[in-house]
């Protein structure tokens, strides 16, 4: 649909103030916002819209929504389903936490961390004990999240059947009839061709014993993590228009079969860093000799674990 | 010893200067003001608007300029903007048979009521380069011919064909549906056919034109005439409650192209011939005729038609058509990806492990292939 503009740019004709939070513009100029831009940049009537979506997502734990997605000030791909749903739940006492990759100072981080600074003026934080709204990418923090917080995901491709069944058309009704042997077929022929499953993240989960689900593209250390978490977790892709959700507490089972149970990677040596032998390991290449170092992908857990005291080999 | 990388929002602000400073170029040169861009590359400016969904030639052009004149970049910007814009009112639907008229051809007539009027076009012109244009300054030998003298309207030649009953109808929805907005409502399957057309007027021209394309090198059966092509100005009308009556609210300039495809007819139907539409803001021929071409062999299936090929397959056209999403996707390969990697990577080393032991699968223990390579190598 076109639509016909007669207002100047700057004009922020748009700004709906909402009900019930601080965010009319003159509160917003308060806290050194972006003015012209509502509260968390869309408009009530969007995040209303996304709410509800959400409210449908966690009522129905697993199954995709689709919402109308809105075009962001990000790239699609990007996380503007994540943005979206920050955006639809973040309010002015929220603490927020970005993370891609584990790390909070990833470019992409650094950049959505600072687009909500600039159109909410929330207080944001890298540690995941003091968040209560977290954006992810890749990771779910090692520190464990307790209830009461919001982790919210970024997702490319939401449809777990998508690179077996391409038609939309098609794979809504496989998850209507939980018909999903399609997928099982698949991590068969993985153990028949490479003696082991050989997916390794985005590894599909089944959520509260029903929908199959994509994690999105967590590596599957991170799988367990999901499994009856008392955080609630909120899924948002934005150029595919779906959010989904798992509810605080509620099942999350890795796919696998009984003669080869999921597993997870696991290390042989230790963060070279803080000494953590519990965490998701990202290997450091040093020279061009092979010389590597193995250190932990999420950035805040390793440094809080080296302020504590704890020492890797590689520690300065 | 190893350092984590750090200062991302330092690197971010400073490709902010750097990408400010390469747009700008030479500062000896006068920098180019949107009001050139508008005037002098309204073709950019129609695509920009076109595909960005918003009728703007002002904002359009600075989205042009702001992007350095990357055009799916100034889409972008220019969608980015329009979705935070407030909707005021559904304007009546559009009257292309009253369009203002700057240009129409059909190539199914030789002559028709109205006339063939080239217009504007590159049609006819030999492709040499104008090296006079080279020398700024200059001013056209002679000016156009005055084009006000009579604002030309015509018939839409799909209508003369309609009085004969020799054309479908254009798809009446009927007064109680309204269409789907699809920058506020997700595109579902199956969509119907003001859905794919909403989609495919935002739809990527370069995508639309190699679809198109593909249907009349034999992928798909098209064989269509051009009923029509108009580029003109057609005057928006809002129907204003509080006066019980429509108000012109201003114009705006649109590309319409009518292709038809003969049809055999069918049991349901009678021999006749069926459209494929296309519609584009501003001058946008190559748009508004892939558009048609795409449209029309979407609906195949409805005429009993072979639906084998790539234009024919709705979730594929529809799904794929938006650059700015198609844009977005392909360069989020741009963001990091070591955490995936590292997961492949791991995996990797496993098969490679069981390949070089002569196929037999290791045991579940992975880490310690990783970890023991690591040391042999760190011994070198």
């Amino acid at each position: 649909m076109s639509t016909v503009s007669s207002t100047a740019p700057n004009s922020g004709s748009s700004a709906v103030s909402s009900a019930g939070t601080a965010s009319t513009p003159a509160a917003l100029g308060e806290r050194g916002m972006q003015p012209g831009y509502n509260f968390a940049y869309l408009d009530e009537h969007t995040k209303r819209m996304i709410r509800r979506a959400l409210l449908k997502a966690v009522a129905i734990p697993g199954y995709q929504v689709p919402f109308g997605s809105r075009e962001m000030p990000l790239p699609y791909g990007w996380g503007t389903g994540g943005i979206q749903v920050t955006a639809a739940v973040i309010g002015a006492a929220d603490v927020l936490k970005v993370i891609d990759q584990g790390a909070d100072d990833t470019t992409n981080a650094v950049n959505i961390r600072s687009f909500f600074r600039k159109v909410t003026g929330v207080a944001t934080t890298e540690k995941t004990g003091e968040a209560t709204l977290i954006q992810t990418r890749h990771r779910i923090p090692e520190t464990p999240l307790r209830a009461g917080q919001v982790i919210v995901y970024q997702v490319p491709i939401p449809e777990p059947l998508r690179w077996l069944e391409p038609r939309e058309t098609e794979t809504r009704t496989m998850h209507a009839l939980s018909e999903y042997g399609v997928m099982h077929v698949k991590l068969y022929e993985d153990i028949v061709r490479h003696g082991r499953i050989a997916t390794t993240y985005d590894y599909p989960v089944i959520v509260n014993g029903h929908y199959l689900m994509r994690p999105s593209p967590i590596p599957k250390f991170d799988n367990p993590k999901m499994h009856r978490n008392p955080a609630l977790q909120l899924f948002g892709a934005g150029r595919e228009k779906r959010v989904y959700a798992v509810p605080p507490y509620t099942d999350v089972r890795s796919l696998d079969f009984e003669d080869h149970p999921f597993t997870v990677e696991r290390w042989e040596e230790p963060c070279a860093l803080c000494g953590a032998t519990e965490a998701y390991l990202d290997e450091i290449i040093l020279d061009d000799k092979g010389g590597r170092m193995f250190v932990c992908s999420d950035t805040e857990y390793c440094g809080t674990r080296r302020e504590q005291g704890h020492r890797g080999k590689d520690a300065a | 010893m190893y350092v984590a990388v750090k200062g991302g929002e330092r690197a971010i602000a400073q490709s902010h200067v750097l990408v400010a400073d390469a747009r700008r170029g030479d500062h000896a040169l006068a920098e180019l003001s949107v009001a050139q861009i508008r005037q002098q590359l309204r073709l950019a400016v129609a695509r920009v608007m076109t595909e960005g969904s918003l009728y703007d030639e002002d904002l359009a052009a600075l989205a042009i300029k702001q992007a350095a004149g990357d055009l799916v970049e100034a889409i972008f910007l220019l969608r980015a903007y329009r979705t935070t814009l407030p909707r005021l009112a559904d304007s009546l639907p559009l009257d292309t048979g009253r369009m203002r008229i700057e240009r129409r051809i059909s190539s199914a007539f030789k002559d028709l009521p109205g006339g063939q009027v080239l217009g504007p076009t590159y049609d006819y012109t030999q492709r040499l380069l104008d090296f006079s244009l080279l020398a700024e300054g200059g001013q056209p030998a002679e000016s156009a011919p005055n084009a006000a003298a009579a604002p030309l309207e015509a018939p839409r030649v799909t209508d003369l064909l309609a009085g004969e009953g020799l054309i479908e109808g254009s798809g009446d929805q009927g007064e109680d549906r309204a269409p789907v907005d699809l920058t506020r409502e997700p595109l579902l399957f199956p969509a119907d056919r003001a859905t794919r057309l909403q989609n495919l007027a935002r739809a990527d021209e370069g995508f639309l034109l190699a679809l198109g394309y593909s249907t009349q090198r034999g992928y798909s059966t098209t064989h269509p005439f051009a009923a029509e092509i108009r580029f003109g100005a057609v005057p928006v009308e809002v129907f204003v409650e509080e006066l019980g009556f429509a108000v012109e609210i201003g114009e705006i300039a649109l590309t319409e192209c009518q292709l038809i495809n003969d049809f055999h007819g069918s049991a349901e139907a009678p021999p006749q011939f069926t459209r494929g539409y296309g519609l584009a803001f501003g001058h946008a021929e190559r748009k508004a005729m892939a558009m048609a071409l795409v449209d029309r062999s979407l609906r195949a299936d409805e005429f009993g038609e072979s639906t084998e090929s790539p234009a024919n397959d709705e979730e594929f056209v529809l799904s794929h058509s938006d650059n700015v999403e198609a844009s977005g996707f392909v360069q989020h390969l741009k963001l990091p990806h070591y955490v995936d990697f590292q997961t492949n990577l791991e995996m990797l080393r496993r098969l490679r492990a069981d390949w070089e032991s002569g196929g037999e699968p290791g045991g579940e223990d992975a880490a310690r292939i990783m970890g023991q390579q690591q040391e042999e190598e760190g011994e070198e």
